[in-house]
């Protein structure tokens, strides 16, 4: 069997599920592909992930109400032992890449992570991941007997739901306590466009000059193309903008149709979370800035009059 | 108290990336302690210079010249350092073996190890280790206090930020904002040499990696460098727009 763990939320299961699913089908292990649901009123998502997979493993349970690493990683490994799964796929999201690592060891597997390919020929797993601050691709082998595997957002096409629906199964858990207390939250400001699931980012540095620069130049453009907001850590350290709209690698990783840099000079540690991008669109006044080695379309010139002036092109 | 970080001794993210052999090749390129285990480093030495009676503990598991990257560290400010000696690439799986053993024969209460990996871009050494010593885990945290037999922060998540305490023992794995690394100083540097270092090799641990690498290429995705000069910059606003309508065909 192949154990998917179902990724959702507010009640609707994530684009990364549907892209694991065509992921599990690719893999080339056999058996079915089962999905587990892990939460507390989790029966809308165990319908809605039913239309895709074959078997859906529902662990609905007030204890699970909040996401915890332990507890997953706990509920995961008892699931995939008794259903002596040889796969267990779980999403590339951070939550995902903080527990897998705990049932790997648990299962004693071979944790393969944030892999954007994988496949098993006669046992021998091979995949695909990005290394060096995503500049390298890195190919892994295994001959692990079993596998925990998460995967890159984006790397796999979504599955279609078909017309219907597996089959339900109740699973009872043993859970370990909760260890790490969580005091409080402040959720991340939803912005117009979420980063990841945007066609189109524009994104500003410390060439906008300041935090009103920002205003004026980079969400004026994107909103006149609908697009997300994106930004270096520069000026999320400056206080110019939230660590939320960070791109890089400790920020997010993004890889939209296109990405704007307004006034980025494209360091490494920026490169790293949008040089995916299909198309990238570098605007600075220095020649030499490292952004134009990956940019396809550039203006060398100053953003406080390219930007308006491409504004106003754009209303035309 | 005694608190474990780990250092990982990586590529400069300034240096180009070499291949040779289908394997990123580091002989002669400029390595350095990976930025995110210096933030590990920096809060165990603060929760030191708080007052706290704490000795400060750097690991690296690795090939000889990890040795730098500890004097480094010890330079810092770590108390002593502890070179497991290997020219095998383990997994970070495979590493938590280590880690876990070192930890525990230490008798080491708090863990700290990167967030991310700069070279493996791996996030997967805290959790395991934390899972090999049944211990809780923290990541991405981003701030940190200390209360002697407990820590409350906040660290990041898919959602947001969460505010969190847990009680010792624990791991702790780093993310931007939770200090400013401080810089050796030349009076440190040379202390340092004199602190203990102490080499161990690999086989006791029975560490086995269950990944190998088979190959690695930089597929720098080939770019257009369709580049405009913009002294004009009503034009070469134009032309780009104008390219990206009906060239690239990304915008509406
Ligand atoms: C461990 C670690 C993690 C990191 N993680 C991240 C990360 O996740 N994301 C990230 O972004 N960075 C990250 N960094 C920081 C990164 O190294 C750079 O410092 C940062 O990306 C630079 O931001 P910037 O491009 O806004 O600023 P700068 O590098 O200062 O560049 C500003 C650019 O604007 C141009 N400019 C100035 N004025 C104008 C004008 N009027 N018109 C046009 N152009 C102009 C300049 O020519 C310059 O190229 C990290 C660093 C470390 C050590
Ligand atoms: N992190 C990165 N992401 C994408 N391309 C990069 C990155 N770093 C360097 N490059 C590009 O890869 C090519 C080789 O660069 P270098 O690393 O300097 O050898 C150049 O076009 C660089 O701009």
């Amino acid at each position: 069997m192949i154990l998917l763990v179902v990724e959702y939320a507010n009640g609707k299961v994530s684009k990364s599920t549907y892209e694991m699913v065509t992921c599990a089908r690719q893999l080339g292990r056999e058996g079915p592909v089962a999905a587990l649901v892990l939460g507390s009123g989790v029966a809308p998502v165990a319908n809605e992930i039913g239309l895709v997979v074959d078997q859906v493993l529902v662990a609905d349970n007030p204890a699970l109400e909040q996401y915890d690493p332990e507890l997953w990683a706990a509920a995961v490994a008892q699931i995939a032992t008794e259903g002596e799964a040889d796969a267990v796929l779980i999403s590339g999201s951070r939550a995902g890449r903080e527990y897998s690592p705990r049932v790997a060891v648990k299962l004693d597997a071979a944790l393969l992570e944030d892999v954007i390919r994988i496949s098993d020929t006669n046992g021998t797993v091979s995949a695909e991941r990005y290394t060096f601050l995503a500049r390298v691709t890195e190919k892994v082998e295994t001959t692990a007997p079993v596998i925990v595997a998460t995967v890159k957002q984006g790397s796999y096409a979504a599955a279609l739901p078909g017309a219907s629906a597996a089959e339900q199964f109740d699973v009872d858990l043993s859970l370990p306590p909760q260890r790490v207390q969580v005091t409080g939250k402040s959720a991340e400001k939803t912005p117009r466009v979420s980063l990841a699931e945007a066609d189109v980012i524009v994104a500003g540095g410390r060439g906008v000059g300041t935090a009103e620069g920002f205003t004026r130049l980079v969400e004026a453009l994107a909103d006149e193309l609908g697009a997300a907001v994106g930004a270096t850590r520069a000026i999320v350290d400056a206080g110019w903008r939230p660590y939320s709209e960070q791109v890089g690698q400790t920020g997010k990783t993004v890889q939209p149709k296109v990405y704007i840099a307004v006034g980025i000079s494209g360091a490494v540690q920026h490169l790293s979370g949008m040089n995916k991008s299909k198309t990238i669109v570098a605007i600075n006044k220095d020649p030499d800035a490292p952004i134009f080695k990956v940019a396809d379309y550039g203006v060398i010139g100053d953003v406080a009059q390219v930007v308006p002036a491409m504004i106003a092109s754009l209303r035309k | 108290m005694r608190i474990l970080t780990i250092v990982r001794q990586v590529l400069d993210a300034e240096e180009s990336v070499r291949i040779r052999d289908g394997k990123v090749d580091l002989t002669s390129s400029k390595l350095v302690v990976d930025t995110m285990d210096e933030y590990g480093v920096e809060q165990a030495l603060r929760i030191r210079d708080s007052g706290a009676a704490v000795e400060v503990i750097a690991l690296a598991v690795g090939p000889e010249r990890n040795q730098d990257a500890l004097r480094t560290v010890l330079a810092m400010g770590a108390d002593r350092a502890i070179h497991v000696n290997t020219e095998l690439a383990l997994d970070p799986i495979a590493l938590s073996t280590v880690v876990a053993q070192v930890a525990q024969r230490e008798k080491a209460e708090l863990i700290f190890c990167g967030g991310q990996q700069a070279d493996w871009d791996s996030h997967a050494l805290g959790a395991a280790t934390a899972e090999r010593l049944n211990w809780p885990q923290v990541t991405w945290t981003n701030a940190l206090e200390f209360h002697g037999h407990s820590l409350s922060g906040k660290h990041d998540t898919d959602a947001g930020v969460e505010m969190f305490s847990v009680a010792l023992p624990a791991v702790i794995t780093t993310q931007q904002g939770l200090n400013e690394p401080r810089y050796p100083t030349v009076p440190n540097i040379m202390r340092a040499k004199k602190k203990e270092l102490r080499v161990e090799p690999l086989e006791q641990f029975g560490a086995m990696p269950k990944l190998r690498i088979t190959g690695a290429e930089v597929q720098a995705k080939a770019r257009l460098h369709k580049i405009l000069d913009g002294k004009d910059a009503v034009a070469a606003a134009g032309e780009l727009v104008r390219l990206l309508r009906n060239e690239a065909r990304v915008i509406g």
